[in-house]
């Protein structure tokens, strides 16, 4: 119907009006360039200015970030307000009444890492030194991953670190039968369940013990087992799905929720929208986390349109509650996820959350991010670190203590050493064994086809 | 001339437009201040200023949507992709509009526009990094599709691309930016530097579209290949030690059949050689025209030699990248005249 309308309004418009001043408007260009015209001058047609006053010339907005390698870092753009200022709202109150938690920061550890305000309360002593212990095995794991790397014992690898309060936070609250739609920054949703790492590392090392055969790069990793959906490496890809498993679990009448995770860069990509409009109407029991790390490898978050909202309140369009929420603040982060599970849980539909804070490290092992971002910015990051925050927290409370914590670092170290030890007998890239040749035919189709039969015996090998 | 990695080769062509044609626009994900993440647009945005070199939002959809309107409006847009793997949301912006506008519109409005992407394997790349979709665009009415296997023809093909008044796909063998590649890993890198095809002239270079070149000369076989495959037939043929023709046809839409047909008539053996898929990959539009065309000249089956018709594997790419000796065997079997059934 619509372009039919189109079609009719173009009947009596005047779209060539003023088309000739274009041409030679353009044609002028052309000499110049010395780039040959084809005989087709369509392109090249613009329509001339309906007023004659002169007007300032138009002129293209191009985001930058305010400071560039060789700079002094500054976040003056990412004010903080207080601990404890956010409110905290009732789990059922409709998208249109929390619009201010968008914009503010929902904080609970304060700049001495004291516990304070609204959101403090649902989360135990015993939750906190749980989650201390796994940030503190994901950031031992991602070291030696990233080791390993450099030795070429993998062909590439992702760290996440500073994000580790997130990931890990958010599992906590998760129930078994939950499915996470991660990205590949969150090695917590797995190592906060106690998944084995060996099993990690021989998927890093895509070696002969590799659950995935292989086939995917290095921390792609897939579990049903312990609800976390197959990487596929695309962006945003996987946003939209964490939505129609949602709307399966309501459809089925079951209590399962979904987690879906996005980082700020790629909440560009259009399947974002699909996933908030799909949210919107059909309000299944989605957690839609948006991670906003402040880069998305060279491009700041400017580029993804940071500059004009936030990521928190793309939300409110759809009429999708959201909060914005300090990342690296695990008590903040469990609280937050709570308060959207408990939602979900309840058939209250859909939570954007875009959690706070900043990529650490490199985008991957292929980045350098001297290149376009100050070396020292990490440090001026207003949000601090997660484990030294949630470190200072326990031990402020006289539940943890300075020895404690070197233990718990040395003794983690020696578990991740040991498991990439025992990973390496099962083969590295680098030296294998690696996967069977013959398994890249395998799992294409439920059943092989004769083609593919036809292939693999051409190919021969093991 | 000067010595140029094909990274080097692909950004002076950029420039060269650049500078002559104000017209000239370039945007796409990390292309802006960082340049690109293998550096084919470093230096640009300093040189041409923010409003016609400048980083995107992650959306490919969106940077092709722009791409087309800006094309419409009288710009000579250059959008990147940053690997042809993450192409398909744009899929829809190629197929239903750019490459159809000219003919709906009956020359009204057009889309000049190049959209560069690198593609191929041989990098560790996993799925998400590895593919060879050009078929999926030689299929499109509407569309040219270009592969260049080296610094001199890609800044020949960038500039006519650029310069051409409909849209073109560009596809970078990325295993060939630093340097040749003929499938022998475990070997030493080769450097551009010290390669004849390297050795790029200065200034606007142009090599026209759908024209093939011939980088071997022979009469018992005939080789089609483009991108990597070049390189990996140059090497086959040498290895071999025979006298083989290897037509590197660099633009596959619109095709240089008069080179193909020319080539299969005086040697009356084929082989076509891709990276991608095999199962209607572009081997079966050259294998069905290289069989009309000479038929009568035929002596033996054509082969393809391609990849396999699986995801891109990344801990067994180099079984699955087409490498000299699957490529020698094809070339063997097509000279003895024998047959091995891949599908």
């Amino acid at each position: 119907m619509g372009i039919f309308r189109v079609l009719k309004v173009n009947q009596h418009g005047s779209r060539r009006e003023g088309g000739r001043q274009g041409v030679l408007l353009f044609a002028t260009v052309s000499a110049v360039s010395g780039i040959g015209m084809n005989s087709d001058h369509a392109n090249d047609t613009v329509p001339s200015p309906r007023h004659l006053e002169p007007r300032s010339a138009l002129e293209l907005h191009v985001p930058e970030p305010l400071v560039r390698p060789g700079g002094k870092p500054d976040f003056s753009h990412v004010p903080i307000p207080p601990a404890g200022d956010a409110r905290r709202p009732a789990e059922d109150a409709p998208a249109c009444d929390i619009h201010d938690l968008a914009r503010t920061v929902v904080r609970v550890l304060d700049e001495n890492d004291r516990a304070v305000g609204p959101w403090y309360g649902d989360t135990g002593i015993d939750t906190c030194l749980k989650g201390l212990h796994a940030m503190m095995k994901v950031r031992a794991f991602d070291d030696r991953m990233l080791l390993a790397q450099r030795q070429g014992k993998c062909s590439f690898y992702i760290q996440c670190k500073g994000e580790e309060a997130i990931a890990v936070g958010q599992r906590l609250v998760l129930e078994p039968g939950d499915m996470c739609f991660p990205t590949y920054r969150q090695p917590g949703l797995l190592i906060a369940q106690d998944f084995p790492i060996l099993d990690l590392m021989c998927q890093v090392f895509s070696n002969s013990k590799d659950a995935l055969h292989g086939r995917q790069l290095p921390v792609l990793y897939s579990s049903k087992a312990y609800g976390f959906f197959s990487l596929s490496g695309n962006l945003g890809t996987q946003f939209v799905q964490a939505v129609g498993w949602a709307m399966a679990s309501a459809i089925q009448g079951n209590d399962r929720i979904a987690s879906a995770w996005i980082g700020e860069g790629s909440t560009a990509e259009s399947d974002f929208h699909s996933a908030l409009v799909f949210a919107s109407v059909y309000r299944p029991p989605v957690i839609l986390n948006v991670v906003n790390n402040q880069w998305a490898i060279s491009s700041f978050q400017g580029v993804s349109g940071g500059e004009s909202a936030t990521y928190a309140e793309r939300a409110h369009g759809y009429g999708i509650p959201s909060l914005r929420v300090d990342g690296n603040d695990f008590l903040a982060v469990h609280a937050a996820s709570r308060w959207a599970e408990r939602r979900a849980r309840a058939n209250l539909g859909p939570t954007l959350i875009e959690w706070l804070t900043y990529r650490v490290g490199p985008h991957s092992t292929s980045d350098d991010p001297s290149q376009y971002r100050p070396k020292e910015e990490n440090e001026a990051w207003p949000l601090g670190h997660p484990i030294e925050r949630l470190k200072n927290y326990l031990t402020g409370g006289g539940h943890w203590s300075e020895e404690q914590h070197e233990q718990t670092r040395a003794d983690l170290e020696h578990e991740v050493r040991e498991s990439a030890r025992e990973a390496e007998t099962y083969g590295t890239l680098d030296s294998g064994p690696m996967p069977r040749v013959s398994d890249m035919f395998e799992g294409v189709y439920a059943d092989m086809p004769d083609h593919l039969k036809r292939q693999r015996a051409l190919l021969g090998g093991g | 001339m000067a010595m140029m990695s094909m990274v080097e080769a692909i950004r002076d062509a950029i420039d060269t437009a650049m500078e002559a044609d104000e017209r000239v626009v370039v945007f796409g994900e990390d292309v802006g201040y960082f340049g690109g993440v293998f550096r084919c647009t470093q230096g640009l945005q300093k040189k041409y200023g923010k409003s016609r070199v400048f980083d995107t939002p992650i959306n490919e959809s969106g940077i092709i949507g722009v791409a087309i309107g800006m094309a419409a409006y009288g710009l000579r847009p250059i959008a990147e992709i940053q690997f042809a793997d993450y192409v398909y949301p744009g899929y829809d912006q190629i197929v239903s509009e750019a490459a159809r506008l000219r003919h709906r519109s009956a020359g009204d409005f057009t889309a000049p526009l190049v959209i560069r992407m690198p593609c191929g394997g041989g990098i560790h790349g996993g799925q998400t990094h590895s593919q060879s979709p050009e078929a999926l665009f030689t299929h499109v009415a509407g569309l040219k599709v270009v592969m260049p296997s080296n610094p001199i023809d890609a800044k020949g093909l960038l500039t006519a691309a650029i310069e051409d008044p409909d849209p073109v796909i560009f596809f970078e063998p990325k295993r060939l930016y630093n340097g040749p590649f003929d499938g022998h890993h475990n070997r030493p890198l080769k450097s551009w530097k010290d390669h004849p095809l390297g050795d790029v002239p200065a200034g606007r270079h142009h090599t026209p579209l759908g024209k093939a070149s011939l980088l071997s000369e022979g009469d018992e076989v005939t080789v089609l290949a483009y991108g990597t495959l070049v390189h990996v037939a140059l090497a086959a043929v040498t290895e071999l030690g025979i006298h083989a023709d290897v037509l590197d046809l660099r633009t596959l839409l619109p095709l240089d059949l008069s080179a193909i047909r020319q080539s299969v008539e005086k040697t009356g053996r084929c082989v076509i050689a891709h990276e991608a898929t095999f199962t209607s990959g572009f081997g079966a539009e050259l294998a069905a025209l290289v069989q009309a065309e000479c038929f009568y000249s035929l002596e033996a089956p054509i082969e393809r030699i391609t990849g396999w018709d699986t995801p891109y594997p990344h801990a067994q790419e180099w079984h699955y990248f087409p490498g000299p000796k699957r490529l020698k065997a094809g070339i063997r079997r097509v000279l003895d005249g024998t047959i091995e059934r891949v599908s």
